[in-house]
């Protein structure tokens, strides 16, 4: 019984509520969010310690034991996820405060916000299935009105289309949950883990199995990203780097838990299954970055080559590659927020999202330039950054596994992405500058710091990867011994 | 709307907005042991509200209701969160309830329960959400 386990989800609730109480007072709101991201940060460190020396911490709300209450799991894997969530929350409302305007502002954006972390951190931390759907819905609903918040007309056909695909999703999601209950009998994840395995994991059950991993693929953006580049691209910049690090990580988190806690019996059906969706969406993904002129369309891309490069490690399902994933999933989850933002601020300063239309940016943009060149280089895996010990993790589980295939499409795609990013800065920041200070749409006034903050994130995530090694080992060894969390969580009950 | 002579209709909303207003306290108060509670009582007083919605109209209501709902809801949401917290701070698990009996001078013994707090926030917060999404869906302008 650990009650810090609840707190990264109540905390934004608490402090989004108070300030819906004093709608009119910004001030507050930046304030209070800020202090939401920052105490949900503290509270996510001292949980990482305290799994460190103690192990998995629970919570079983009102007292009521797993599996006939509700269970709240905090294991390194997913403390390390609320604690990156917490940072890149934390620079994007930085970069909101001088670029989401007042008008949204006080239409509910900075609540809304936090509730979306709410719903991320509450899938993150769920030991109950149910839990997740209902975490995911939070997440959902908030993220409903952030794409539509402010009204403009591209905003509301994508918002349309997100609103329609997500719904769709849910349905099935719920669909599945049923199957699993009526076969199983128990909701809590520990509990169908322990009875998956009793049972077998048969025709039946893999077949709902991969059920769900159509579920979280949707909402991964894990081979049917179909929806993703629009919606992505349609919301200001700020939402956009939220949603582009933050809501997909989400369903990759939901096939990883599911798929190395409850239906890990069959890696050669499900596994592979997954191996070969990421592979086409690194492919896919790939192909639309190098395509698209649009700087925007670019980025998002590269958002569906990382979910699949992650999922790629995974479906090694080796010790190597799924530390590669958690190594690869930590540094997408910042990197994404810094290209977003980047991507945005260029916009912002030129007025435009086509890249033929821009050149010459680094004379009167140094820093940005030189943020989105160490972006570009950490998101194509090039060491010392961050993206390099994923990549290299990854490569070698792929290969370990047998998966030659997987591990060089993985290595294709990323010199690709590299293409991608580095035409962008190419066609940006180089060549004749044809903006004077002038002429420019906007500033970067205010817009620099939390970019330049997760620049050093990323540096710090490569230079220093080897200090969180024991972090990401023991969410490993979490991750492929499923025994250490149903015997945490059930303690002796429930066989 | 006005030009309709709807003289049966107000003198019935007169008296069942009453009966539907106690049926919504009565079944919050009955769902802590029987069939009832926070979200169902505060449907039952939406309906209330949307009754006289219907029958007067949104200004005229308004002006007799001066409350934010968006704030109501907020404070529903405060109030439920809170009471979870109030037993983290006696160091046992969120949500934690209790529930002793009561001497009270007219009811004579009483259970009360914590719970019952959880409720009225749930409550509060049913009321705020729905009269909000009715009001801005009612609302042409």
């Amino acid at each position: 019984m650990n009650n810090l386990v609840i707190l990264p989800i109540i905390i934004p609730i608490i402090t989004g509520m108070v300030m819906v109480l004093f709608r009119n007072n910004i001030w507050l709101h930046r304030f209070l969010s800020l202090l939401a991201t920052v105490l949900i940060g503290i509270v996510s460190i001292m949980l990482i310690e305290q799994i460190k020396t103690a192990g998995m911490q629970t919570l079983y709300l009102g007292g009521w034991q797993a599996p006939f209450g509700i269970a709240l799991v905090a294991d390194m894997f997913a403390v390390l996820l609320v604690l990156v969530a917490a940072l890149v929350t934390f620079c994007c409302l930085c970069y909101a405060f001088s670029s989401i305007g007042r008008e949204r502002g006080r239409h509910y954006f900075y609540p809304l916000c936090l509730f979306l972390i709410a719903g991320v951190n509450g899938s993150f931390l769920t030991g109950d299935i149910f839990n997740l759907f209902v975490c995911f819905e939070v997440m959902l609903v908030a993220s409903y009105v952030l794409i539509s918040l402010g009204g403009t007309k591209v905003q509301l056909r994508e918002s349309f289309k997100y609103i329609l695909i997500n719904m769709l999703s849910s349905f099935l999601f719920l669909i599945a949950i049923a199957y699993l209950y009526a076969m199983m009998g128990t909701l809590n994840l520990a509990h169908l883990s322990v009875r998956v395995a009793e049972a077998g994991q048969g025709g039946v059950i893999t077949a709902v199995a991969l059920l769900f991993l159509m579920v979280f693929s949707l909402k991964a953006g894990l081979f049917l990203f179909f929806w993703l580049p629009g919606s992505y691209s349609a919301p200001p910049t700020a939402i956009a780097a939220i949603f582009g690090s933050l809501l997909t990580k989400v369903g990759v988190y939901a096939i990883i838990r599911l798929f190395s806690l409850v239906f890990y019996h069959e890696p050669g059906v499900t596994h592979l299954f997954i191996g070969v969706l990421a592979a086409v969406s690194m492919v896919l993904g790939a192909m639309g970055a190098v395509a698209y002129w649009d700087v925007k369309r670019i980025i998002t891309y590269n958002v569906v080559v990382g979910v699949g490069f992650i999922l790629a490690g995974f479906a090694s399902f080796s010790v190597v590659g799924v530390r590669g994933s958690v190594y690869y999933l930590l540094h997408d989850m910042i990197v994404k927020a810094l290209l977003f933002l980047l991507g945005g601020s260029i916009i912002h300063l030129t007025g435009t999202g086509r890249l033929k239309e821009m050149s010459g940016l680094i004379r009167l943009h140094p820093q940005l330039g030189w943020m989105f060149f160490v972006a570009a280089l950490s998101v194509s895996g090039i060491p010392p950054l961050s993206g390099f010990i994923g990549k290299i993790f990854v490569t070698a589980g792929t290969f370990q596994t047998g998966y030659f295939w997987l591990g060089g499409i993985g290595l294709l795609t990323s010199l690709l992405v590299l293409y991608s990013v580095m035409r962008i800065f190419m066609n940006v920041f180089w060549g004749y500058t044809n903006l004077t200070e002038e002429t420019e749409k906007g500033t970067t006034k205010g817009l620099l710091p939390s970019m330049a903050f997760l620049t050093v994130l990323t540096l710090a995530l490569g230079l220093g990867a080897e200090g969180i090694h024991t972090y990401v080992d023991l969410a490993v060894e979490g991750l492929l011994n499923p025994h250490i969390y149903t015997g945490t969580v059930l303690g002796g009950n429930g066989q | 709307m006005k030009e309709l002579n709807d003289v049966i209709l107000r003198t019935v909303a007169k008296v069942a907005v009453v009966i539907i207003l106690t049926f919504s306290i009565n079944l919050f108060i009955s769902g802590h042991h029987r069939p009832g509670g926070g979200f169902i009582g505060g449907l039952a007083f939406v309906a209330a509200i949307v009754l006289l919605f219907l029958v007067y109209d949104i200004e005229k209501v308004q002006k007799n209701i001066p409350i934010d709902f968006k704030v109501l809801a907020a404070i529903g949401v405060l109030i439920s969160v809170f009471t979870g917290v109030g037993g983290m701070i006696k160091g046992k698990p969120f949500l934690s309830q209790v529930f002793g009996h009561v001497n009270l001078p007219v009811f004579g013994q009483t259970e009360m329960a914590t719970a019952v707090l959880f409720d009225v926030g749930v409550a509060l917060a049913v009321i705020g959400t729905s009269l909000t999404i009715i009001m801005s869906i009612g609302d042409d302008r």
